[in-house]
């Protein structure tokens, strides 16, 4: 699984323009499917079995991100967000474009402001010459995935991780079977509002929606509140400022993991939301949790996870979907 | 010029029905099966030639900003709030039209004879003065919830044109040139939107009902390019004027299929037709922020009308960026393939 998401968080997808990453995604899963194919905002669906329960599990493939808004007469670029980018992880960072193209970031007043962070239209792109990009362009950033010791640092864990749960979680239920209709739905556009788990829930039409998806955890100096820890397991989703999970849903997980020896944690949210809190609104209502992986420095160019986390919720999945699932 | 008749009829959201006439007047002729629907959409197919098997979308909204009355004060004044997005920088001193029986008023101020402070007034102190003299005749003379236009007249300036409503009367009076010159290959299922100013509303039922393969919305935007700096390097503007119709690559409601902003940059490249990208950095949303969420998703984009002082009692526009809005969506239209919508 190491390599597998060392490919996928390095790949390029800004939201609205995923299909580098649902290629890469598309190229695992195909073998495994009984059927794949993209709904018409680019979501990647791939269903396994044909229970009579629809199961919908979303994991989304884009990314944070910039769009060229303006480019002056000596070739620097400002530029718009894609999601919710933070001006204190832009300094030296880099944006590559679709093209190929990379621009490092830069400040202005660069000495004089060594405490202050701007907002975004503090800061430009240094584009190389004849690089093509133009404004309307998108952009994502640049940064090498490490593994060390069962540990991993890089961009975009937020969410390539939950992808590479999603189809490791797909394979093993191949091979296992699954009692019910599994769609396996990779989404676009999570990062600028769960857009794409919208309209890819209304066409699934799923009766029990569950978003994987990465949580902040609460156990670094002066935290957000949040009881999450890396280390801890399976973050199962109570709320987030979007969503109150059913209490059936969140305690079927619990029931699963401790059935199975599955390391597991309560994850509340007290700032964001998933693809999941969407998916629970969809035509008359689609009944919905999640399930987190603790992930620190969130939507930053070094993301840090565990991979016993990244196990433990690939084995939740695999355990709740592998059984048969009571509603009330 | 049908600009003129647009820009100067009334249709605050919520009561678009003298802009809805209007339209239908001009569109009954070319269009099948036109309908007014529950929220007040009017929706009408403009048949194709059939060589493509694609349902296409085409909208753009009716309704304009304005205010709402709310009250009265006991000297006769009306108290109102905004309808859409209004700056209260800019009231003061605007005169307007009360209502259905269009009374004219000016929004009260201090002259400046009296007036010390530099402060905004909020829209909750300022009054509409419509020469009542007690509660009791302002309120024999106008109802709570009557509505409040911006009484404007449209004139032409020479290259530009100066107007209310021009958002988005102008992508109206486009999208009425489209179904009224030659047929398409795909029927064009057109609708022409109520309450986009207040939150996209007639445009997501519009679309349920439509269930398009794909949308194109026509707007108008802002356009922030004055003064004209050439010496500033940096500055930085949303549209400019005259640059040509602009296309939308992401706003606060939609990030554009980017199949779509090639494909309508490619017809600009090829046809020889002005355009420009307007810039992301800056808020706003249009009627395809709910119409792209539709369903199961409607691939979608937008082409504007640069307008500056938009959401004022005078917008300006410049007749060629209005022209080429028409010009593009037809060329690009005419060149849509279910091709350009497939994937993989």
């Amino acid at each position: 699984m190491e390599a597998l998401i060392k490919k996928l968080a390095e790949a390029w997808g800004p939201s609205g323009y995923e299909h580098q990453v649902r290629d890469l995604i598309r190229a695992e899963v195909e073998p495994l499917a009984d059927e794949v194919w993209v709904d018409p905002l680019g979501n990647l669906i791939c269903r396994i079995g044909d229970g009579p329960l629809r199961v919908m599990v979303s994991a989304h493939m884009d990314e944070i991100g910039v769009v060229v808004s303006h480019i002056d007469r000596q070739g620097f670029a400002r530029f718009a967000n894609l999601g919710g980018v933070l001006p204190a992880t832009l300094l030296g960072a880099r944006v590559r474009f679709e093209n190929g193209a990379i621009a490092a970031v830069g400040v202005e007043n660069q000495f004089s402001k060594r405490t202050t962070v701007p907002g975004l239209d503090g800061f430009f792109l240094d584009l190389p010459d004849d690089s093509g990009v133009q404004v309307g362009d998108a952009g994502a950033f640049v940064a090498e995935t490490v593994w060390q010791n069962g540990r991993v640092i890089g961009k975009t864990l937020d969410n390539r991780l939950g992808c590479a749960v999603l189809i490791e979680t797909l394979r093993r239920l191949k091979e296992q079977g699954t009692p019910h209709t599994v769609f396996g739905v990779f989404t676009v556009q999570e990062e600028v509002g769960s857009r794409g788990a919208m309209t890819g829930a209304f066409g699934v039409e799923p009766s029990l929606g569950i978003a994987i998806d990465v949580t902040p955890t609460g156990d670094v100096p002066k935290p957000s509140p949040s009881p999450v820890k890396l280390g801890a397991g399976a973050a199962i989703k109570a709320r987030d400022t979007g969503h109150i999970v059913p209490a059936w849903i969140k305690e079927l997980m619990v029931a699963r993991a401790e059935e199975a020896n599955i390391p597991h944690q309560f994850d509340v949210m007290q700032i964001g939301t998933t693809d999941a809190a969407t998916m629970q609104l969809v035509r008359a209502g689609i009944p919905s949790g999640a399930v987190s992986i603790p992930t620190r420095n969130v939507h930053t160019r070094s993301e840090t996870a565990l991979l016993s986390d990244i196990q433990a919720t690939v084995g939740l999945l695999v355990a709740v979907l592998s059984n048969a699932i009571e509603r009330p | 010029m049908i600009l003129r008749e647009l820009s100067e009829a009334i249709g605050v959201s919520s009561a678009e029905d003298a802009v809805r006439d209007l339209i239908y007047e001009h569109i009954r002729d070319y269009v099948e099966d036109a309908r007014i629907d529950a929220l007040g959409n009017l929706i009408a197919v403009r048949r194709g030639t059939g060589a493509v098997d694609l349902r296409v979308m085409a909208a753009a909204h009716m309704d304009e900003v304005g205010m709402i009355v709310i009250g009265y004060d006991s000297d006769g004044s009306l108290r109102f709030r905004a309808v859409g997005g209004l700056d209260a920088r800019i009231l003061p001193g605007t005169r307007v039209l009360v209502g259905q029986d269009r009374i004219p008023g000016v929004i009260m101020w201090t002259p400046i004879h009296l007036n010390r402070s530099k402060d905004t007034v909020s829209i909750e102190r300022l009054r509409i003065d419509i020469g009542a003299s007690s509660r009791d005749s302002a309120q024999s003379a106008v109802e709570r919830g009557e509505l409040v236009a911006f009484d404007s007249r449209f004139v032409e300036l020479g290259p530009t044109v100066r107007g209310k409503a021009l958002d988005d009367r102008a992508g109206c009076a486009s999208l009425i040139a489209l179904v009224q010159g030659e047929r398409f290959p795909f029927d064009l299922h057109v609708a022409f939107t109520v309450q986009e100013e207040l939150g996209l509303r007639g445009a997501r039922v519009a679309a349920q009902s439509i269930e398009p393969d794909v949308a194109f919305v026509l707007e108008s935007t802002a356009c922030h390019d004055l003064p004209a700096d050439l010496d500033e390097p940096d500055q930085t503007t949303i549209t400019r004027l005259g640059a040509g119709p602009a296309i939308t690559v992401a706003d606060r409601s939609m990030v554009s299929d980017p199949r779509l902003v090639r494909h309508l940059a490619q017809t600009g490249e090829r046809e020889g037709i002005p355009f420009q990208f307007r810039s992301a950095q800056h808020a706003g949303g249009t009627d395809a922020g709910a119409i792209h969420l539709t369903r199961g998703g409607v691939p979608s984009a937008v082409v504007a009308n640069p307008c500056r002082y938009l959401h004022g009692p005078t917008s300006v526009m410049n007749l060629s960026d209005f022209e080429n809005q028409s010009r593009l969506l037809r060329a690009a239209w005419m060149a849509l393939t279910p091709a350009i919508l497939e994937r993989d």
